[in-house]
This record gives structure tokens, sequence and C-alpha cells, in this order.
């Protein structure tokens, strides 16, 4: 609403150059959008992708364009001489211009079809677009299938699929518990931070803020260390612990900058009527934090599925247990140039978050406004 | 004055109080509730420790042993400090509040973070002292220098763009008609992962020889010209520069978002005045926007030079920190764990923690002009 006012009054204000700028601006916007845009929907349109399509032609083909097509073949005397000039179609070309394509002056092109079996395929420029879809890539990601393909040369061949279906669960597995847990304490801690003297309270509060921005890695390796003598090594008992740990401190800040932040007088009518802080912690000051509960949650839940170094440090690469970062970062490893597989993976890891992301974007933003300040 | 009422505020219950004394009853069943609670945790952990398989089962189990276990510590230490006389009381329950939190501080940052200082003083299986050298390495050893180099082109090139693009659009957004969408457009990449992004850029980055189809866009844009393609992330130096792209792409959708709504903050009056006084949008822009939301920036710099100090994700990715493109977080990685130098990759994480530290102590400033502090 603000804005609405604020930019009403600025155009009131400005004249006819003002008209000028404002579609310089969109233009420009425009732009930056359309390139921010690019990457994604690329992946996007490939994973949709046959596989021979994926490596024979760039995903904007689907779009219309021009293109050669062969309409005809032309069989040349078997046996003729390669090293010396070639008649075909009315005129006189190279091997190598062959090999190239070489232009007929109609605009049609000549080129090799089969040089070795001396067949020249002739080409007609046409408006094409590059069309089909399949749901295969898909069902090869989740569900680990076996599947079968030609290859250039003709032959099939065989391949084993990806299970990201158990990496999707495995990944679900982390991040629900990891993203309660670290809550419910934080909140706790919150309350007591903000409504409750007790010796140490400014000290311990310093310390939420000073670890705010610690990077993670000077406490890995004494946790590692810690987690193989405890055995829990790559268990999912350990990714939740650890979750908990680094993000205990951001929750902390945030739920405490909003329980301060509440009615005064909401506390003191409780403590009248005789409710102990327990009490009024879990029947009045959790029901009023959902909002700060809820931007805290989506911020953490993003944070833990996306996350990708504690996964791989501490859940580790097994195939039952990892997560679908770490999954994707193997696809990308071993085989880096499939990319129909490479494309619908990357798209279902994104999946829950996007759609966490478009549902809850309200509350999102304001957990990053109010978290600005964590590393 | 906040302090004075809520202290005053905190005595209330000790009135209310029917009986000042032990409460034995109470205390000895929430002291046998303790023991069930911290009995079936201790069952639960034992089991989640020992099942490695996926199933839906298992992390319903798991939430409800987490976040139930929580929930029942968390009551019958209520119920158990309820049970002590009047003063003991009001003493303690502060801390059933935050003494979980702060122990799992201590436990997994403040005591690991001391530890692996420790470390970084011995040698490679914390077995010898050694004193200095990891960090003499850190600071001579070559491809330490190698990921200096790359993290302060990181911190530059990153923390610039990122912050600059993203006041950028949100002015541009401000002003357009189309702000909503513009702005869910360049936020989305910040909901997906890096490892995701890392796929989707090396898709943008594909490479094959020249006259071989291209399918990556850059390269197809570049052979449309008549122009060779590019081996983008293999070419040193300037792979680092399309690596820090990625993370811009990803990342500045978060300075947008802030200081779109720092934006709206600038009063309007302000810019009234200034426009009537002959001021140009320009001017407005340099001599009223940036100095009323200057905190703002600072605060996003900060957090984004934070993040391109940690960077690991993107890099690990995309090359792996081959071809000259390691950054310190990589190299912690390759040390610590592919080559087992504990005390190396201590002082490395050190190092890191180090340059953390002056935005650590800013923090720790702005607390003390906090009210209640």
């Amino acid at each position: 609403m603000a804005s609405a006012a604020a930019s009403g009054k600025l155009t009131a204000v400005g004249s006819g150059r003002k008209k000028t700028s404002k579609w310089l601006v969109n233009l420009v916007l425009g732009i930056l959008c359309f390139i921010w845009v690019v990457p994604t929907l690329g992946l996007l349109v490939s994973s949709f992708r046959e596989r021979s399509d994926v490596v024979s032609t760039g995903w904007w083909s689907i779009l219309p364009h021009q293109e050669y097509v062969t309409s005809n073949q032309v069989q040349l005397t078997k046996g003729l001489p390669l090293d010396k000039p070639i008649q075909v179609e009315g005129v006189t070309v190279t091997n190598q211009q062959l090999r190239d394509g070489y232009k007929l002056p109609d605009g049609r092109k000549i080129i090799w079809a089969n040089s070795r079996g001396r067949l020249v395929n002739v080409q007609v420029q046409q408006w094409t677009m590059n069309a089909n879809f399949t749901l295969d890539n898909y069902k090869n990601v989740l569900l680990g299938q076996q599947y079968t393909y030609q290859q250039p040369d003709g032959s099939t061949r065989t391949e084993q699929g990806e299970n990201m279906g158990n990496a999707f669960i495995s990944s679900l597995t982390v991040a629900i518990p990891a993203t309660v847990i670290p809550i419910a304490i934080a909140a706790f801690a919150a309350y007591g931070f903000a409504w409750m003297r007790f010796p140490g309270r400014q000290f311990f509060f310093a310390m939420v803020v000073a670890l705010l921005v610690v990077p993670s890695q000077v406490a890995l390796i004494p946790l590692l260390r810690a987690f193989s003598s405890l055995q829990v090594n790559g268990t999912y008992l350990s990714l939740w612990l650890v979750h908990t740990g680094f993000g205990l401190c951001l929750a902390t800040y945030l739920l405490y900058n909003y329980i301060s932040s509440l009615p005064r007088d909401l506390f003191e009518s409780a403590f009248i009527d005789g409710a102990t802080p327990f009490t009024t912690f879990t029947r009045l000051v959790i029901p009023l934090s959902v909002p700060a509960l809820a931007s805290f949650a989506i911020f953490q839940f993003l944070w833990v599925w996306n996350d990708y170094l504690n996964a791989l440090i501490f859940l580790g690469t097994s195939p039952d247990t990892q997560v679908v970062t770490v999954k994707l970062q193997q696809m990308l490893g071993s085989r880096g140039q499939d990319w129909h597989l490479l494309t619908a993976g990357a798209f279902i890891s994104m999946l829950l978050p996007l759609t966490v992301f478009f549902a809850l974007q309200r509350y999102f933003v304001r957990g990053l406004l109010a978290g600005s300040v964590k590393g | 004055m906040v302090q004075q009422t809520s202290e005053a505020k905190l005595k209330q219950p000790t009135i209310q109080a029917t009986q000042d004394g032990l409460n034995g009853r109470q205390f000895l069943l929430a002291l046998l509730g303790m023991v069930v609670v911290i009995g079936l945790l201790w069952v639960g952990f034992i089991y989640l420790r020992d099942t490695k398989s996926v199933n839906i089962l298992n992390a319903l189990i798991a939430i409800v042993w987490g976040v139930g276990g929580v929930a029942a510590l968390y009551g019958i230490t209520n119920t158990l400090i309820e049970s002590f006389p009047g003063k003991t009381r009001d003493r303690l329950r502060p801390f059933l509040f935050v003494l979980p939190a702060v122990a799992i501080l201590f436990a997994f940052l403040a005591i690991p973070t001391l530890i692996t200082l420790y470390q970084s003083f011995f040698n490679n299986d914390t077995t010898h002292f050694v004193g200095l050298s990891n960090y003499i390495a850190t600071f001579t050893d070559h491809s330490m220098l190698e990921s200096f180099r790359n993290n302060v082109i990181w911190l530059f090139a990153g923390t610039a763009l990122s912050v600059c693009l993203g006041l950028l659009i949100a002015v541009l957004a401000d002003r357009s008609s189309f702000e909503t969408v513009a702005k869910v457009i360049i936020f989305m990449p910040l909901a997906i992962s890096l490892v995701g992004a890392s796929v989707i850029w090396r898709f943008v980055y594909a490479y094959a020889p020249a006259g071989q189809p291209q399918i990556g866009i850059l390269n197809a844009a570049l052979t449309s010209f008549g122009l060779q393609p590019q081996s983008w992330l293999t070419q040193q130096p300037w792979n680092t520069f399309f690596l820090v792209l990625v993370q811009i792409w990803a990342g500045t959708g978060f300075a947008m978002i802030i200081f779109s709504a720092a934006l709206k903050g600038v009063p309007v009056e302000l810019l009234e005045a200034a426009t009537l006084d002959g001021a140009n949008e320009i001017q407005a822009f340099f001599r009223i926007i940036i100095p009323y939301i200057q905190g703002t920036i600072l605060t996003v710099t900060t957090t984004v030079a934070i993040g391109t100090l940690k960077i690991f994700d993107v890099v690990f990715v995309m090359t792996g920190g081959q071809y000259g493109t390691s950054v310190v977080g990589t190299e912690f990685y390759r040390q610590f764990f592919t080559n087992g130098n504990f005390g190396y990759g201590a002082a490395i994480a050190i190092v890191l923690f180090i340059l953390v530290t002056p935005v650590l102590i800013y923090n720790l400033r702005q607390l003390r002009t906090q009210e209640g502090f």
C-alpha cells in the first residue's frame, strides 16, 4: 500500500521524462529477469526431452526455428575418387566442402550422408520445432529402472537408472526432525532470555549472538570424532543433532526478537491468574508466536534440505541413506554427460523447496528479513 | 524500565504459591518420570542409531522421539522444579528454559571450536605438538595461497556484484510495472540448493569441441556468431569468475529482497522535497536513498561477504577445486577428509574463523546498544 502511494506521488511530481524512464526501467528489469530465468528454464525443458534430443540439440530448439532437413539423397558412383573435385547436383565441390555442407545457389544444401558409400544428402531449409516430450527421464531417475536406448552406431545399450526416490525420502527423514527439534528448544530459550532474569543471562545471550556467524567448519572435526566414538556416524541421528546445534543460534535469536516484543500486560495478567511460567509459555507464548515459528521453520527446512557439506560428512554417500543433494552430486560425478538424467534429478531435488517457497513465500521473506544477521 | 517491571512481575507466582517447602510426593513422582523419560529416550537413541534403512515409519519414529523427547523432558523437569520450595524454584526456573539450548551450543559449537583450536597446534593424528607449523603451512603452501587468492576474488567480486545488482534490481522493481513477478524470479534461486544451482550452470557452461553440436547455451551463442566454443570451467584464471557468477545468480535475490524492504521505508516526503528542490532521480538516489538505507547495506554486505568466505558447495560440485579454482572451504575438506590431515585442516578452519571475527565483534557491539542488555 505504502509503495503504491509512493510511486503514485512520484509520478504526479514527475513529468514526461518519467514516462520514457518507465519503459527503460521495465526494459532493463525485463532483461535481467530473462537472464535469471533462462538457466532454470533450460534445465526444466531438458528434463522432459528424449535422451537423444538432449545430447544432440540445444534445449532452445523446441522453439520454432529454421533447420536443414534432408529432402532427397543422391547416390554417386561407387569408388569415385575423393581427392579430386566431385560433380554433384550441377556444382563441383571438394570432399571437404561436402563434409562441412555446401550451399547450392538455390538455397539447398548438400552434405555427405555417408562418404564411404558415396551417398549425398540434399537438404532444404524448413521451419521446424523439436518438441518431443517424455516423462521417461523422471521414471528412470526416480524409480531406478533399467532402461534401454539406441546408441548412434545403431546398437542398443541397457543402463541402470538412479534411485532418487529413496534419496527424496531420506532428505525428508533428515529435514523434518532437524527443523522441529531446534525450534522447540530455541522457543524455550528465547522465552527465558526475553522474560526472565537470571545470573549469566547477558553472557549466554552474547554467546548466542557471537556463535551466529561462526563457520560450522570449526566444529566439524571434533564433532565427527565424538560421533564416531559414540558410533552414531552415518546415522540420521548424527545429522539431526548437528543441524539442531548449528541452527539453534539463529532460531534463538529470531524467536527472542519476536517473543521479547510481545506486550508485557499479557504476562502480568497471566501471572495474577496464578499461571506458572511454564503454562504461560505453552498456553500463551507459543500460540502467539506462530508467525515467527513458521518463518523460522521454513528457513531451517530449506537450509537443511539444501545442505550439502554436513550431509556429506555425517550421513555419507551410502545409497540407503544419502540425501538428494549428495545423490545429485554423485550423479554429476559418475554420469556428467547424461544430461537427460541430471536435469530430471536436479529438478526433483528442487521440487519440494520450490513448492514450499511459492506456497509460503510471505513467511520465508519475513524470516529472511529478521535473520539477515546470520552468516 | 522494562527490566524492573519484568522482575516485579516474576515475583507474582511466589505470592500465589499455596505452600512453601518441598512437595515430596510431586518430587518423587517427577524424579521417577524423569528416569522413565530418559530411559525411553535412550532406547530410542539405540534404536535410531542402529537402524540405517530409510522408510517413512522410521522418519515418524524419529520425529516422535526428537520432538516428544524434548517436550517430555521439559514437562517433567518443570514438574520437578515446581515441587521445590519457593525460593529455589524461582531460581531454578529460568534454567529450565535456557539451559538445554545453552548446553547444546556449548556441546556443538563452543567446545568443538576450542578443540579445533587445540588440534591446530598438533600433527596429523593429534599425537605431537608442532607449534605454529600448521599455520605457517597455511600461509605458505602453494595450494593454500591459490585458495586465498580465489577467496579474495570471491569476497570482492561476489559480494560487490551481489550487493550492487541486488540494489539495482530492488530500485528498478520498485518503479517497474511488474514488481512482484520480477522479485519472485530473482528470488527463486534462493530456494534451490547450491548443488542444484551447480547442475543448472554446468548445463549452461556445457562444452563440446568445435564442430560438434553445442548444447550449452553460452557456447551455442558463441558459435552462432562464428566464434570458438570455450571450456568455461577449465580455463584459468577466468573460471573462478564463472563460478562466482553461479553464486551471484543464487544469492542476489537475498540482497534484493532486503533492499526492497528497506526502500519501502524511505519516507516519501523526503523524496518529494528533493524533487521539488530540483534534484533529479540519480541525485536523489545517491544523496537521499543510499544514506537512508546505509545500515541495511552494511548488514547485507557483511552477510554476503561471510557467505562468500565460507563458500564450498559451488566450487566442490562444479570443479571439485581443480583447474585452479580451489577456495579455503574446499581446501579444508581436502586436507581433512581426503588427506586425513587433522592438524592442518583444523588450522585452516581456525583461519576461516579469524576472518569472520570482525563481524562477530561488530554484532556483539550492536547487541550492547540493544534494550535490556
